[in-house]
């Protein structure tokens, strides 16, 4: 990983250093000088803010674990005591629950602009498969710490989500029982899913490494799509990159406080301020907003099995999206069919989405499986065939070209 | 972009069609309230905190616990505004069991600001013998655990209606119709903004001039009604006013942090376009 540098020790104990640990070759070459396309947009600055995003929820995770109780009989009443008795105790636990919502807010634009301007394409395969691994940690790790309140919604949710193992055939039931510590959800899976909620962050620190490893092999990609050729086409990330992203980083920040100091139960489902009771189901069982589009997929399928394998499917599926885009030509932008079909399927997950947040019945079903329908059919069938049929609109012959003509490519948002 | 109007009036058409699908329950909406605390800068009444409280403890407390809330809190920043004497005095005119002692023996003491609002009934098969089966719910956090009305957008705007929800429990019960009369379980209510469906266990709690304020405020059904939810609305959210304030100071520094950015990102990037 070094490069990109001529790193040059200064002082002499910067030269004794970097005999024996050349971090600071690493630091100039990786972070202040690293070679970035000129022409990234503002759409480009969420790898940034979902970085800042984890460390706020590790910091704010941290000190809320020195407060929290994970017990059934004391998780709840401790989590009302951080919001009532520590310091700034609301203050933490409503950064980490609203932060947990922003993590994928942020999360969600990164996966579609990356779809949009076909940032898995060779050769940023393995690096787009390490962030739909880490997309898949985070639903885990954000599942589990949703079930930590203990209200009836973490309970039920819990219950319904861990429910869908026991679909596997043969071993389903074994499967459960092990995942629960026991034959329902009670105090061994709060404490098992604390632990783990404590562990994953972890995991999803060290496998974002890898991302930005992977990232710094290749390079970014650019909304042009056209590899970087020269000096001409790049500038250092440092200062022009770490000062548009912080500016980005902030923007978002002020998104993120208006919801953390103005409405800050809004993101949750109110029913969770009611303690976890085995006895009484809730009316309506619904995930949080993030795993909607999913619960929407499981409910469409009316075979169980099914429905979980469908589920599973629809996230295992990206994992070989570099495969499924037989076009060659990377950005939405330059892929006038391609285009449209980002935006209706940026509007199915969306509607799957407010799918998911109803009740399974009537119309919405119908919907539902529609929706689901072409979800699958996006990504194995249109997404194949329109990089054989279309002819995408001539390419620049190079970043700094694109960037120097003034025909800057066309945002997504258009 | 023809297909996606295409598609996007093809959704439209059929939402409108399929609409009114689930929305056929019986469930009255909360009616609103214009309470003090509303919007981003809205603060308590302590006044009506205080009047609240009062109502709480008079009436709601025969049967309704709030073991999250002590004393102390109604001394605290931000709350009903009690000095810390008058909590002092009010916490010890309630008897609480301690212990066990020396001699292993609970014992009777007078309340501390420390303890907690003390529970009408000692657990809940108790509480559901009192009321015939039906469980009196915890008040602590009733604000934050109902909603007043649904949407999307209503929710993000106008809140959850927590308090209104309240409110209009309290000040709507009805006779019901001769049709619903035949169905009415025995010893149970007509209320059609309860959530989980017009019976309710609770009889009509509030009524005209049952407690009497000191400030002389009026005591009518409505205006209880209405301080008595701004009082649950703290219980539940102690820490809104600091929040807010908290809130404000956070989002003006980060807009002078975001513009300074910005300028140092404009200036910097000024000889690449």
């Amino acid at each position: 990983m070094s490069g990109h540098s001529n790193y040059q020790p200064k002082s002499a104990f910067g030269k004794w250093m970097h005999e024996r640990l050349p971090i600071m070759e690493l630091v100039q070459g990786q972070l202040l000088d690293f070679p970035t396309p000129k022409n990234l947009n503002y759409w480009w600055t969420f790898g940034g803010i979902l970085t800042v995003m984890l460390a706020v929820q590790l910091v704010t995770g941290i000190v809320l674990a020195m407060h929290y109780t994970p017990h059934v009989d004391m998780a709840f009443d401790s989590i009302e005591h951080i919001m009532r008795n520590v310091n700034y105790g609301w203050l933490l636990r409503y950064l980490h629950f609203n932060g947990g919502s922003m993590f994928f807010v942020a999360v969600y634009i990164h996966i579609f602009r990356g779809m949009y301007y076909g940032s898995y394409k060779a050769p940023r395969e393995v690096l787009w498969m390490i962030g739909v691994l880490i997309y898949l940690v985070m639903m885990v790790t954000a599942f589990m710490g949703y079930v930590l309140p203990w209200g009836q919604m973490s309970f039920w949710g819990a219950k319904v989500i861990t429910n869908l193992f026991s679909a596997i055939p043969f071993v389903g039931e074994a499967v459960t029982t092990w995942l629960w510590g026991g034959y329902s959800v009670d105090n061994p899976t709060l404490q098992r899913f604390f632990s783990l909620h404590y562990l994953l962050p972890f995991v999803l620190a060290a496998l974002v490494g890898l991302h930005i490893w992977a990232l710094h092999v290749p390079g970014n990609s650019n909304p042009t799509g056209v590899s970087v050729k020269s000096s001409q086409d790049t500038l250092p990330f440092h200062p022009y990159y770490t000062m548009k992203d912080s500016f980005a980083i902030v923007v978002f920040l002020l998104v993120y406080a208006a919801f953390v100091f103005f409405s800050p139960n809004y993101l949750g489902e109110p029913i969770n301020y009611t303690e976890a009771n085995p006895l009484v189901t809730p009316a309506h069982i619904v995930p949080e907003w993030y795993y909607l589009p999913f619960y929407a997929i499981l409910r469409a399928i009316p075979d169980k099995l099914g429905g979980v394998v469908a589920m599973f499917g629809s996230i295992l599926i990206l994992f070989v999206l570099p495969w499924l885009d037989t076009s060659r030509v990377r950005s939405g932008s330059y892929r006038p069919i391609f285009r449209q079909f980002f935006w209706v399927f940026v509007i199915v997950c969306i509607g799957l989405g407010y799918l998911g947040s109803k009740p399974p019945e009537g119309a919405y079903v119908i919907w539902a499986r529609i929706l689901t329908a072409y979800y699958f059919i996006h990504f194995l069938v249109i997404l194949p065939l329109i990089g054989l049929l279309e002819s995408p609109r001539p390419l620049p012959s190079s970043i700094s070209d694109a960037v120097l003509a003034g025909k800057k490519p066309m945002a997504p948002a258009e | 972009m023809k297909l996606l109007k295409a598609l996007a009036l093809a959704a439209t058409a059929i939402a409108v069609v399929t609409g009114g699908a689930s929305g056929a329950e019986d469930r009255k909406y909360a009616r609103d309230v214009s309470y003090s605390f509303e919007g981003p800068f809205g603060t308590f009444d302590k006044g009506q905190l205080q009047r609240g409280y009062k109502v709480y403890k008079e009436v709601c407390a025969n049967c309704h616990a709030m073991k999250l809330v002590s004393f102390r809190n109604l001394a605290e920043e931000g709350g009903p505004g009690f000095t810390a004497e008058q909590v002092k005095a009010l916490a010890a005119t309630f008897t609480m069991k301690d212990g066990p002692g020396e001699d292993g023996e609970m014992f009777d003491r007078p309340g501390f600001p420390s303890d907690r609002f003390p529970s009408p009934f000692p657990n809940e098969p108790a509480a559901r013998t009192a009321n015939g089966g039906a469980l009196p719910p915890d008040l602590s956090l009733i604000t934050k655990a109902r909603v007043g009305w649904v949407g999307t957008f209503n929710q993000l705007f106008n809140g959850i209606g927590g308090p209104e929800y309240v409110y209009s429990v309290l000040t709507g019960y009805e006779e019901p119709s001769e049709e619903l009369k035949k169905e009415q379980p025995e010893g149970k209510n007509y209320n059609p903004y309860f959530v989980s469906g017009h019976w309710i266990g609770m009889a009509p709690p509030l009524s005209d001039g049952q407690v009497t304020f000191d400030d002389g405020a009026p005591n009518t059904v409505d205006a209880m009604a209405q301080d008595v939810s701004a009082f649950l609305a703290w219980a539940a959210e102690p820490k809104m006013e600091e929040r807010k304030r908290l809130g404000f100071m956070t989002m003006i520094y980060l807009a002078v942090l975001a513009l300074l950015l910005y300028l140092v990102k404009k200036k910097i990037w000024a000889d690449q376009h």
